[in-house]
């Protein structure tokens, strides 16, 4: 699967670039006085809500129906937009995607489009991919034009410049936005204000948009995208020619599934009780809005994750991000380390199915599996349990044979009742641990002690001093066995 | 009431005294412990590191399955033992194992789940004068709901100044194997931890989990910060005039520099 040039290297190492950034200061203040502010503000909305849970059961209920039988709700959708005037393309994977949406915006002769903020066009490389054939994309999502304008990447999936502060930011303007004030303060309206005059004229001149979707309704063909900035509104309603990327798990059946998640998604997002601009829309209306309307349907191994009984609740996903703002590991890495298009906890289980896990063999291993993602889930995909199984996946397919030997010798001697005592005995050896400078301790040791082993280990206090006779009842051994 | 005892591999092997604890107050309540000594590990090292160990399963079933109770002084490991479990036997293709381990996951609990749920003491007349404050591991809140039965224990021990843990319900970095794997990422979410320790001012940290405590306890004795770690059983176990944790020259929390 091919990822566009900047997004994807072969299977990168997440402790290696997760131990860059932690050591970046700049970076950490950043994550974490974003995240603390959207955490708080999460908990908040979604307290508000009596039947959270509810909610929560319903919106993994309608996930998990639209899933299972995906191929119906497909072709409803498509019949359903196409009898509205709209244009249904399938693309299998990134590269046929990219072709599809550069034909269309060829075929309108134009050479510059505005995009809404989607992870979808993120996913397939789509910016890079339309500038090799000489078409430029513009992001209009605040967030996403600051990645953009500074040559960087997303770290996250809803603000994906959360890794920049309003200083860095207003660098980013002075060097890259031609038509940036010379007197730009860093002060969060005058940036605003800057990028909205930027912007402004791109909406005005473009005359083709590329968005995403948030949902798809499989029983009218209508898409839906979510946004707080009106840039989406405007790429949605001013251009002649939308086309929008749509992943094949943002179905939804019906359209009263709405009410579900635009409770479900807002709060779990941004804190919010409903985002400030949903804008929805069937096919073409004659005479408002986009005349031409297209919609690309991308599998893009999505197919391949629905066999994995387990794994593929991971498409239940609605891009809240509200496991990233808990998760105490991407706080403290930020979303680069995780080398994909996807950070946080839904990265680590998404990233390997969609690309294999083969080429993102350490993503499960980016978690200590404190639940925390599972906790805020509005769609309750149960992270942890995937990632153990990717772990799993992940030792299979890759070669690890030094931790092969420990864990086999481990499970070796954890088998035997007499080799495992024989095992717990020679845990004392770890007194002379220091004096061997044992390596694979050496990731332990180097930020804390070692624990002080014991003079015995408890089985053998408990025979000397527990499981003795006792005045005629007898022995109390019992579950013997070796 | 007859309870067995699982005593989880890294007590068994490292912290004996957090097992001899667990023993000492469910003796002084006035009940049977049981041990039965060909047990081993619940495998939950293994199966959170993507090696699956349907043998321990069995081995663990094997044991305990014909006791009323089973503790465990571990929210970790109980909840291994009660969500890991069946999903490794039917990886594994054996739903008989599942099914039995389903039914004996039932009758297994992290020890205030029992002391509390099945036992009904709240107070087990513990007495243990010194400042603590509590940690409650990521496992134990979220994964086994034992929500605030530790706290609602050592609340009833007499003598202590329970304190406060600003942020108390943010992991600590250890993860298991996490804390080898992702090492830097591990001391990160350690650091935090450690100053909201040394923030309440507590001569003592208290959690329910001997492996989280080996981490956090690992990183205070680093930095010589002066806090003891200890289980809550080590706490519960405490009595006037004992020999346990409460007095002086307690080696729990010491440790060695490599």
């Amino acid at each position: 699967m091919t990822h566009g040039d900047t997004i994807w290297s072969d299977d990168p190492q997440f402790p290696a670039l997760a131990a860059l950034a932690v050591n970046d200061a700049q970076l950490r203040g950043n994550i974490r006085r974003a995240t603390s502010t959207i955490r708080a503000r999460r908990a908040l909305a979604v307290g508000e809500l009596p039947d959270w849970q509810q909610l929560r059961a319903a919106g993994a209920a309608i996930k998990d129906e639209a899933l299972s039988h995906l191929d119906r709700y497909l072709e409803q959708f498509e019949a359903a937009a196409v009898a509205r005037g709209a244009h249904v393309h399938w693309a299998r994977d990134a590269t046929e995607a990219n072709a599809i949406v550069a034909s269309i915006i060829e075929a309108t002769g134009e050479r510059e489009v505005i995009k809404v903020k989607s992870m979808a066009t993120e996913e397939i490389g789509l910016d890079s991919a339309l500038a090799a054939r000489g078409i430029t994309a513009h992001e209009t999502d605040l967030a996403a034009m600051i990645v953009q304008l500074g040559h960087d990447r997303p770290s996250h999936i809803l603000v994906p410049a959360i890794h920049r502060n309003r200083a860095e930011i207003r660098e980013i303007f002075i060097r890259e936005m031609a038509d940036a004030p010379a007197d730009l303060t860093d002060q969060p309206e005058a940036l605003a204000e800057a990028a909205r005059n930027h912007l402004r004229r791109k909406f005005l001149e473009c005359k083709v948009a590329v968005s995403g979707a948030n949902f798809a309704v499989a029983e009218t063909g209508s898409l839906l995208v979510a946004e707080s900035e009106g840039n989406g509104r405007m790429c949605l309603t001013l251009p002649e020619t939308l086309v929008s990327v749509v992943g094949i798990e943002k179905l939804v059946p019906s359209f009263r599934d709405l009410e579900v998640f635009l409770q479900l998604l807002p709060r779990s997002a941004t804190g919010e009780r409903m985002n400030p601009y949903n804008s929805l829309w069937t096919g073409v209306t004659p005479g408002d809005g986009p005349q031409a309307v297209h919609i690309v349907l991308l599998d893009n191994g999505r197919t391949d994750v629905l066999r994995d009984e387990l794994g593929r609740q991971a498409l239940r996903c609605i891009r809240c991000s509200a496991c990233l703002n808990v998760c105490p590991v991407y706080e403290r890495t930020g979303g680069h380390a995780y080398g994909g298009t996807y950070p946080g906890p839904i990265g680590a289980v998404l990233t390997p199915q969609l690309v294999g896990v083969e080429h993102a063999s350490t993503l499960p291993f980016a978690s200590t599996l404190c639940g925390s993602c599972y906790e805020v889930c509005p769609v309750a995909i149960d992270i942890p349990a995937v990632l153990v199984k990717l772990r799993h996946d992940s030792v299979q397919a890759t070669n690890h044979a030094a931790a092969d030997a420990v864990f086999a010798a481990a499970g070796v001697a954890m088998r035997g009742r007499y080799r495992w005592r024989l095992a717990l005995r020679l845990v004392r050896l770890l007194r002379y641990a220091g004096r061997f400078g044992l390596a694979p301790i050496e990731p332990w040791t180097r930020f804390r002690e070692l624990p002080q082993p014991p003079a015995q280990p408890f089985r053998d206090w408990w025979v000397a001093e527990r499981d003795q006779p006792r005045g005629g009842s007898g022995p109390r051994r019992r579950g013997g066995g070796r | 009431m007859k309870i067995a005892l699982f005593v989880t591999c890294l007590v068994d092997a490292l912290f004996p005294d957090v097992g001899r604890a667990t023993v000492n107050v469910l003796e002084r309540l006035g009940h049977e412990v049981e041990f039965p000594l060909a047990q081993t590990c619940c495998g939950q090292m293994h199966t959170n590191s993507g090696y699956r160990q349907p043998a321990l399963v069995r081995r663990f079933v094997n044991q305990f399955e014909s006791y009323d109770a089973v503790v465990v002084p571990s929210a970790s490991c109980a909840a291994s033992i009660r969500h890991q479990h069946p999903v490794i036997a039917r990886a594994a293709g054996d739903e008989r194992l599942a099914r039995s381990s389903e039914l004996l996951a039932g009758r297994v609990y992290e020890l205030s789940q029992l002391l509390l749920d099945v036992l009904g003491a709240e107070d087990v007349g513990a007495y243990f004068p010194h400042r603590v404050t509590y940690h409650p591991t990521c496992h134990s809140v979220r994964s086994l709901d034992v929500d605030d039965r530790p706290l609602r224990l050592l609340r009833s021990v007499r003598g202590i100044e329970l304190v406060g843990l600003p942020g108390s319900e943010e992991c600590c970095g250890f993860g298991g194997t996490f804390a080898v794997k992702n090492p830097d990422v591990s001391a990160a979410m350690l650091a935090d931890k450690m100053t909201a320790v040394l923030e309440t001012g507590a001569e003592v940290l208290c959690a329910g989990d001997r492996s989280c405590l080996m981490h956090i306890g690992g990183g205070l004795q680093r930095i010589r910060a002066g806090v003891r770690t200890l289980h809550l059983a080590e706490i519960l176990a405490s009595v006037d005039g004992g020999d346990g944790p409460a007095g002086i020259g307690s080696r729990s929390g010491g440790g060695v520099r490599a």
